[in-house]
């Protein structure tokens, strides 16, 4: 398995408040990874520092073959896709124009090219949002317009897709099919899959590789059923939680006890 | 879309230089006989043709401002650009500066400068680091729209009475001034600008949904933003020096195309220049009509006419706005 990402001794900070305290990892390609941790752990910045949103860190990041701080946006956005937490769009753009948007970087010329045409069409045929596509983006359902984005972010044709808890706004028949469809993506085109989420039941079923973050450092890192420990998620999260097998054997399940 | 808006540009310019007080016929003017060819030639077109320039050149800097800011109601007097322009012309005015030099008056070129260096103050108070944060611009750009105003008031109260009048005719803005230099002057300027603009207008589509996400999409976004906001204040400044402050352009013609057209700055940017013209040509050619031979600042008529617009499509279009 070749790496997607090679990070070596990564640190970050916002002004002077240290964030990330020296991340070492590899991300293969083809991984399915759900991040974990409490909030202000750090799950974010990693994501955007992979995304090559924060350029200003200190250590050391590979994409592929490349330095990721030397790669241009254009460079790393015709290879990864993000998915934010949620898209608020200022003007009444169309959702079908939503999803052409993602062929931005892959376009030649000035105008929408056939092949532009032909992989938004089949990145909304993927997220079932075609019938979307004339409507305005800002009156779509939460719901409507998360799996849009999905879509622009499919229409970039990524290697790697990064999504921030991007289930969060979903109801839970929302957020089942979001994940569906990453699955699909990771299993069948080997798309290699990093989301942040605070959802853990949902990443343990779905994930096969599970990192808990925590004041800027891997905590644990391995699979859900690795990771979900009860003495873990005391470490991690502060609270005493029981752990157990889905009825279905799809992975571990917790409980928080209150 | 694009083509229907040329279209109706050019049947607005080609009949507006025919309205007027004067009755003239194209017969007299094609023979050239005396005052009908006058009239046309040296009133009437150059009028007209820097309208369009005015008008298609607010327009566009207004759909800029509007992308960068990522907000509908950002028009070219937002960030300071016009006050600024209007400060150097009354500086000029008060100093007693009413001479023509190379063919330009030096009111406009002291106007020009007060925008240019308006521009470049809001540029560096709003900056941090690479960055021009949208929040920070406009803060700046509202702030020293203020500090202009004040100086305007102070060097208008410092007067006297025939300053005092040719100052107050400037900032109600007027193309009466426009003669054929003026023409030749700004229309490569402007023309240069609009094919630039149109070249990286693709880009400004994505920031509309936030920064990070046109970043995701491959874009540049500080460059982008640096570039597009000295653009419109380039295009704002330039057409300002020699007609003053017209309000409401920049604010009603993107805004509506967005609505009948759609907000793709591909065909946004050409449509919202020829909408532009057309706009202010209609506008002007009613200021110097209506009250015939009073004239009335065109401003007047861009707010009258745009406002009550404005506020019908509000109330019909409401919700696909924002």
């Amino acid at each position: 398995m070749t790496a997607a990402y090679r990070v070596k001794d990564l640190q970050f900070s916002y002004s002077r408040t240290p964030v990330l305290q020296g991340i070492s990892t590899e991300i293969g390609r083809g991984e399915f990874v759900a991040v974990i941790g409490p909030n202000g752990a750090g799950k974010s910045t990693f994501l955007k520092v992979l995304a090559g949103l924060l350029r200003r860190y200190k250590g050391d990041v590979q994409f592929g073959e490349n330095n990721l701080a030397r790669m241009s946006a254009q460079e790393l956005a015709r290879q990864v896709a993000f998915v934010p937490q949620e898209t608020h769009v200022v003007f009444p753009f169309s959702a079908g124009e939503i999803v052409l948007m993602g062929r931005l970087p892959h376009r030649e010329g000035f105008f929408d090219s056939p092949a532009d045409l032909e992989g938004a069409n089949a990145a909304m045929e993927l997220t079932d949002t075609a019938a979307l596509s004339r409507k305005t983006f800002s009156e779509l359902s939460g719901g409507e317009r998360q799996r849009v984005v999905l879509a622009s972010a499919l229409a970039q044709d990524p290697e790697v897709l990064l999504l921030d808890e991007p289930t969060v706004y979903l109801d839970l028949k929302h957020q089942m099919q979001f994940y569906d469809i990453l699955e699909r993506l990771n299993l069948e085109r080997q798309m290699t899959i990093i989301s942040v989420t605070h959802d853990i039941n949902l990443a343990a079923r779905y994930a096969r590789r599970m990192i808990a973050v925590r004041d800027g450092r891997f905590a644990a890192d391995g699979s859900p059923e690795a990771v979900l420990t009860p003495q873990h998620l005391y470490e991690i999260f502060e609270i005493a939680a029981s752990v157990f097998q889905r009825p279905d054997g799809r992975g571990n399940y917790i409980v928080p006890a209150s | 879309m694009v083509g229907p808006c040329l279209l109706l540009f050019l049947i607005v310019v080609a009949i507006a230089p025919w309205i007027g007080l004067v009755g003239i016929t194209w017969e007299r003017v094609l023979a050239g006989a005396s005052p009908d060819w006058e009239i046309f030639v040296i009133a009437r077109l150059p009028r007209v043709l820097f309208g369009a320039l005015v008008g298609g050149s607010l327009a566009v800097a207004g759909v800029l401002f509007q992308a960068i800011l990522r907000n509908s109601l950002a028009d070219p007097f937002t960030l300071g650009i016009s006050t600024g322009s209007s400060f150097g012309a009354v500086l000029a005015i008060w100093l007693g500066w009413n001479v023509v030099l190379l063919g330009v008056p030096v009111i406009s070129v002291a106007a020009f400068v007060g925008a240019a260096l308006t521009m470049l103050l809001v540029f560096f108070v709003a900056r941090t680091g690479n960055a021009l944060p949208a929040f920070t611009l406009l803060l700046a750009g509202v702030t020293l729209n203020f500090v202009f105003g004040a100086l305007i008031v102070f060097v208008h109260y410092a007067s006297n009475f025939a300053q005092s009048y040719q100052m107050v005719q400037w900032m109600m803005g007027g193309l009466d001034t426009a003669d054929m230099g003026t023409v030749r002057g700004t229309a490569p300027f402007v023309g240069l600008a609009l094919l630039a603009l149109v070249w990286i207008s693709p880009r400004l589509n994505p920031l509309a949904a936030g920064e990070d996400w046109a970043t995701t999409r491959g874009v540049d976004v500080d460059r982008l933003k640096t570039v597009s906001y000295f653009a419109g204040s380039l295009l704002t400044g330039a057409v300002t020096a020699f007609c003053g402050p017209i309000g409401f352009v920049g604010l009603i013609v993107p805004h509506t195309l967005r609505l009948i057209i759609g907000p793709d700055h591909r065909t946004l940017i050409p449509a919202s220049f020829l909408i532009g013209a057309v706009f202010l040509i209609v506008c002007d050619t009613a200021a110097r009509t209506m009250f015939a031979p009073t004239e009335i600042p065109v401003g007047v008529i861009t707010a009258l006419l745009g406002g009550p617009f404005f506020i019908v499509l509000l109330k019909r279009k409401r919700g696909e706005l924002w």
